[in-house]
């Protein structure tokens, strides 16, 4: 669906993107994480054919990029990082603007429907200029939904939102998956990319590295299982040490922190081990990193 | 064309909702139509001596075989009026055309834009358009309505002058010649600036060389003949064909988009 090889962008000899080589599947929903000036907006406006490659290629929807731009254009859509709306004009006259622009057949039947789908039906003659800061990203992402395409570009869709209203474009972008679309989105917010995404990327000038979140997790960490117990006697890691699976034993006041490859597989194994050995134990869970530990760690 | 439509909705529907650009689109035509009636109306029953304190008008009196003093004051006046109808196509456009491309990209609203299946050419054409048809339309109604004014203030001999085909030709050719040239300037200037504000003051700049005519002619050291306005147009004409040129070849979707901040 969206294909990149040593795609490159430069500034004035300054490097925005390094030769950056990604695939992204159909209906995948796409993370792009990144530092500001990273160069995510960069390579959104190349894939999305506003500016061109300085070298590399890069191929949306079997369009070439720097080829087919039209096209390219014709079949994306693009929620930029600053909304961008007509103030003065009403909501209705926004989406209406865009449908034309798009080419879509029956525009004031695809306005109404993405002012009912956000809820702004009732706002549709107002001004854009009094809608408020969320309602204004619901406008937008409608705009970059009016024609209907199979891939979607979001740059930052909940950035400077309030909490309630990140959510409703959460819940929004949750829904586009549910409908099959491809979603490429950059992002800050990294328990947002955790949530919504198949993948991530960690993006910095060059791609650092890209997975699935639990993908990461085990790139950086391993896996890990904690087992809380009522106390934590060194005969008990020891027994646990003594595994052949088990990669690393820590032990954190009354916790044993095991980390091992396949958890499903082994966890059974060794909680049967320690409660033959005596141990009480009061839960077992796997240890779940924040992406923001690795997104961290990627980017130092 | 379809889109090429639909930006010149777009812009009409956000220009004519600044009251500020509404005001300057209606108050300069509605200045100039009363100015002359009401100039006229001052001036009826006086004759040329009069008004002159005694001294004969040297460019006036090359203008006006035939008529009498008065007449010959009244025609005077009414072409130095009529010059000044050639001020309303360079004016009207400037405000719209200068916030065209700058107050997008200060809005933000220029990347979506530039992200639809626009071509640069159907995307400047519609935004050039939507500044040139209510200039060029504004300074016609303005004249139709002067010289239905002039026509109740004057004698037919005097208004014969006036419905010269010289100025005929002056407002309804090189009229619409001198707004592209004013839209393709601010235009242009609107793609390389960064403050509407800036874009709208430098563009103004277009609007000098008609002034100077004006006051060359008021002066007696030009006169608008017939040869000079088919020249005129020649020239404007030309001029126009290389800036709509430059105007859709300096537009470079990436730098606007990348570069001016």
């Amino acid at each position: 669906m969206i294909k990149m090889e040593n795609l490159t962008k430069q500034f004035d000899g300054q490097l925005a993107v390094d030769r950056l080589s990604l695939e992204i599947a159909e209906g995948e929903v796409f993370a792009f994480l990144g530092p500001n000036g990273a160069g995510k907006t960069t390579t959104v406006r190349m894939l999305t054919s506003l500016i061109t490659p300085t070298s590399g290629s890069a191929v949306v929807l079997n369009y070439k990029v720097g080829e087919d731009d039209q096209e390219i254009r014709r079949n994306v859509g693009i929620l930029t990082e600053t909304p961008g709306m007509y103030d003065r004009l009403s909501a209705y006259r926004n989406l209406y603007i865009y449908a034309r622009l798009y080419e879509v057949l029956d525009p004031d039947k695809q306005v109404a429907k993405y002012l009912r789908w956000l809820g702004l039906w009732e706002r549709r003659n107002d001004p854009v200029g009094t809608f408020s800061k969320g309602m204004r990203q619901k406008l937008a992402i409608a705009r970059a939904l009016i024609h209907e395409p199979k891939v979607l570009f979001l740059d930052e869709p909940t950035s400077g939102l309030d909490p309630e209203s990140a959510k409703l474009v959460r819940d929004f972008v949750n829904e586009l998956k549910g409908q099959g679309r491809t979603i490429f989105m950059c992002t800050h917010n990294l328990d947002e990319a955790d949530r919504l995404c198949d993948r991530i990327a960690v993006f910095d000038t060059q791609l650092r590295v890209v997975d699935t979140p639990n993908g990461l997790r085990r790139q950086l960490y391993g896996r890990q299982v904690v087992i809380h117990l009522v106390q934590v006697r060194e005969q008990e890691a020891a027994l646990i040490r003594s595994m052949e699976f088990i990669e690393k034993v820590e032990v954190v006041k009354n916790k044993l922190v095991v980390t091992l490859s396949d958890p499903e597989i082994y966890n059974p194994q060794i909680i049967r081990r320690l409660v033959e050995a005596g141990a009480e134990i009061q839960f077992v869970g796997e240890v779940k990193h924040s992406l923001e530990d690795i997104y961290l760690q990627l980017v130092k | 064309m379809d889109k090429i439509r639909t930006i010149i909705s777009k812009e009409w529907a956000e220009v004519f909702k600044n009251r500020l650009v509404l005001f300057s689109v209606i108050f300069l035509p509605l200045l100039l139509v009363a100015l002359p009636l009401v100039t006229l109306a001052i001036t009826n029953g006086l004759d040329g001596g009069q008004i002159n304190g005694g001294d004969e008008i040297p460019v006036a009196a090359a203008l006006c075989e035939g008529l009498g003093e008065a007449e010959c004051m009244e025609v005077y006046l009414l072409d130095l009026f009529a010059l000044l109808f050639m001020i309303l196509p360079v004016s009207i456009p400037v405000s719209i055309a200068a916030y065209s491309v700058v107050g997008e990209k200060s809005t933000h609203s220029l990347e979506p834009l530039l992200a639809t299946p626009i071509t640069t050419t159907e995307l400047l054409a519609g935004k050039m358009l939507a500044a040139i048809i209510p200039a060029v339309v504004a300074t016609w109604i303005a004249f139709l309505i002067y010289l239905i004014g002039v026509r109740f203030m004057v004698n037919s001999a005097v208004f014969s002058r006036v419905i010269d085909p010289l100025w005929l030709v002056a407002i309804f050719i090189v009229g619409p010649l001198l707004t592209v040239l004013s839209v393709c300037s601010a235009m242009m200037i609107s793609s390389r600036v960064s403050d509407p504000r800036a874009a709208e003051q430098i563009a103004s700049v277009v609007i000098l060389p008609i002034i100077l005519i004006v006051v060359g002619q008021s002066a007696g050291l030009l006169i608008i003949d017939r040869q000079l306005v088919i020249l005129g147009a020649i020239v404007v004409f030309l001029i126009d064909i290389l800036l709509v040129f430059l105007t859709i070849n300096l537009f470079q979707r990436e730098t606007i988009l990348t570069r001016w901040k």
